[in-house]
């Protein structure tokens, strides 16, 4: 641990004329898990779309490992082993739970391994083994997200990007879902969590770091933001009571 | 993973489906629903049998049963003295058929499998044709007519053999045409691509209309020269005979058959499924979007152009008019209608859409123009009872019935930041 996998320098970025991102810094460490918290519209979602390449940014430096990766297409950032969950349901719906994670792997030429990872995949999550032949759209919002991350990980990432990834789930899925990141995370992969339920968040993770209006405002370990009086004042108290 | 293993847990995974997505539609109408459930139970269990069957057969028997089809479409034009007298005629409409279909499974990868509203489809049949007629010299000979220059008959074309490469020039160039258009276009979602395709319809008949040192206008183009085969010792001028243009469709349109299966059963197939169903996630699977839907649309592009060399070569005569929007015979329109009717995303939809929306203006030709009154209303009866077309591939119709197919765009995120 130590080293920086991930980081931002000043980064702008932004949907049509105006600017979401003001300059965002940000140092996601490797082997970490990394949550990043703020207010509804601070830009979390935003900087996770420019680090996996569905936005461009206007400015700024994105490196992973020192190497530049800002700007790239979205393939380009998947091949570099960045793999993004968004906050929005991303499951095929009318295709089978099986068939959506294949689609994970979908950059990937070479159909053994393949086949291996999505073995592997589905010893690892029972729900991909057991209702395979499901239609995705028929399962329910907390079994989709878990088949989601099983998704992300047929491309053996190196970092995993998760949008408020417990958002809308009831306390046990939300406990699965955190259970898995710990145990993604303990199997090597370094994560970059935004989180609503800012408590359990931080909770898991290393370090956090806090937006506000396109900004990084805080940075620091898990404990020490939860301990932070300030960001209780600003955020804790309040996001429990937003997102039940 | 071998196809056949992936080929059988998608069956099994379409028959666990089947009974979910059926009761919501019941439930929609209850009472009419029923009565009419009843009454076409046999018509539906034979059409839905028949496909599983189909998917479910070892691949020997598919094949079997695919050279069967092949050859019994062959048969059609020997038959056809047998069933009427009048089979000249009807040769020449199961000709017509064949261009249909061609366009329909041409218009289909485009609607049908990447989820693209086309509806300028027939700009590129329009450019198939034009590119044969102007460079076989029929273009040249047009215009010298028209201005009565001497020895204008001299220009009269007659290089029949240069056919098959001009087939070829033809296909290049609507490749061309279709990249172009293209990608400034493909970015716009849905209605917004629509409304464009709607455009380059009507930009390539203008252009023709007004190009008249090249297309001599609105008087069009004739003495467009017939295909002839010349190898060795085989000297064969299609000439007027129906069934050589109705077999040379049919040798295309299985060629086309074969490499759409190849292509859809490959990642390129999943590529459009998935941009299908949700254009961002897509994207976030490493799917290049923008160049899948362009893939898709000059293909579409290319088929749509030798069908337009064939019919141009076997009518002889082309002009603006016989590319309309609303034309009765390969209008933009009607032949989406062939896609919808005979049902999207699959193979056999789109031929039975072609052979119906032909065939039964012409046999209802009696009744005069009432016929299309007819026609309209068999067209509305079938969308309403069967919205998702007679013959529809099983993943299309799951994605209507499922009614979750959403409309994001990852473009608008990715240009507003570029
Ligand atoms: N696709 C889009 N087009 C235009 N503006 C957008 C788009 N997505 C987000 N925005 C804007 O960007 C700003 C930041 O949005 P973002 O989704 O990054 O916030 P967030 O921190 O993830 O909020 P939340 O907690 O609600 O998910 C918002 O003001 C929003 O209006
Ligand atoms: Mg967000």
């Amino acid at each position: 641990m130590g080293t920086a996998l991930l980081r931002l320098q000043g980064v702008v970025a932004g949907y049509g004329r105006g600017d979401v991102l003001h300059g965002v810094d940000l140092t996601v460490e490797e082997g970490a898990v990394t949550c990043l918290i703020g207010p509804n519209g601070a830009g979390k979602s935003t900087v996770l779309k420019t680090v996996s390449g569905l936005l461009r940014p206007k400015r700024g430096r994105i490196t992973l490992l020192g190497r530049d990766i800002g700007g790239l297409s979205p393939q380009a950032v998947l091949s570099h082993g960045v793999v993004h969950v968004p906050q929005e349901r991303s499951l095929f719906p009318s295709m089978s739970v099986w068939d959506n994670v294949l689609m994970g792997g979908f950059v990937l030429r070479d159909r053994a391994v393949v086949r291996r990872r999505i073995e592997h995949i589905a010893d690892r999550f029972p729900i991909v083994a057991n209702r395979r032949h499901e239609r995705a759209g028929s399962l329910s919002g907390g079994e989709q997200k878990i088949v989601e991350i099983a998704r992300a990980l047929m491309l053996d990432p190196v970092l995993v990007l998760m949008d408020e990834p417990s958002t809308g789930l009831d306390p046990r899925a939300r406990q699965l879902v955190f259970h898995t990141i710990t145990e993604i995370n303990e199997g090597g992969r370094t994560v970059l969590l935004v989180e609503q339920n800012a408590r359990s968040g931080l909770a898991i993770a290393h370090h956090g770091a806090v937006m506000e209006s396109g900004r990084v405002r805080l940075e620091g370990t898990g404990s020490s933001l939860l301990a932070d009086p300030e960001v209780a004042r600003l955020f804790l108290g309040a996001a429990p009571a937003n997102r039940g | 993973m071998s196809s056949d293993a992936e080929d059988r847990t998608r069956s099994q995974a379409e028959v666990t489906q089947e009974a979910t997505p059926g009761s919501t539609r019941q439930e929609g109408r209850p009472i009419q629903g029923s009565a009419w459930k009843r009454l076409t139970w046999p018509a539906r269990r034979v059409l839905r049998t028949a496909g599983d069957r189909y998917d479910r057969m070892a691949k020997p028997a598919r094949l079997g049963v695919s050279a069967g089809m092949v050859v019994l479409a062959a048969a059609v034009p020997v038959l056809l003295p047998y069933v009427t007298a009048d089979s000249g005629y009807w040769t020449s409409v199961a000709t017509k058929i064949g261009i249909a279909a061609l366009l329909a499974l041409g218009l289909n990868v485009v609607v049908g499998f990447a989820g693209l509203l086309d509806l300028g489809y027939v700009a590129f049949f329009a450019v198939g044709a034009y590119t044969f007629a102007l460079l076989s010299g029929a273009g040249r000979y047009a215009i010298a007519i028209s201005r009565s220059q001497p020895n204008a008959f001299k220009l009269l074309p007659t290089w029949h053999m240069y056919f098959w490469l001009l087939l070829f020039v033809a296909l290049l160039v609507a490749l061309i045409a279709g990249v172009v258009l293209g990608t400034p276009t493909l970015r716009l979602r849905g209605d917004y691509l629509a409304i464009v395709t709607l455009g380059f319809g009507e930009i390539v008949r203008i252009t023709a209309t007004n190009l008249n040192s090249l297309t001599d206008g609105s008087q069009g183009v004739n003495q467009i020269p017939h295909p002839a085969i010349n190898v060795g010792s085989v000297h064969y001028n299609f000439g007027l005979n129906n069934e050589a243009y109705y077999w040379l469709l049919l040798a295309v349109i299985v060629i086309w058959i074969f490499l759409l299966r190849r292509v859809n059963d490959s990642r390129i197939g999943r590529a459009w499924a998935a941009i299908r169903e949700d254009e961002l996630a897509a994207a976030s699977m490493g799917i290049p979007t923008i160049q899948m839907k362009l893939l898709a649309f000059a293909m579409g592009a290319a088929v749509a152009s030798l069908g337009g060399v064939i019919y141009a070569s076997q009518i002889g005569f082309i002009s603006p008019d016989s590319f309309q929007l609303f034309s009765s015979d390969f209008g933009s329109v009607i032949i989406l209608a062939m896609v919808v009717l005979g049902g999207m995303g699959g193979i056999a939809g789109p031929i039975v859409g072609a052979a119906l929306i032909i065939f039964l203006p012409e046999r209802f030709r009696f009744v005069g123009d009432a016929r299309f009154l007819i026609f309209g209303g068999v067209l509305v009866l079938v969308m309403v009872l069967r919205p998702q077309g007679i013959l529809p591939s099983r993943r299309r119709a799951a994605e209507l019935e499922g009614g979750e197919v959403r409309e994001t765009s990852v473009f608008e995120a990715r240009q507003a930041g570029s």
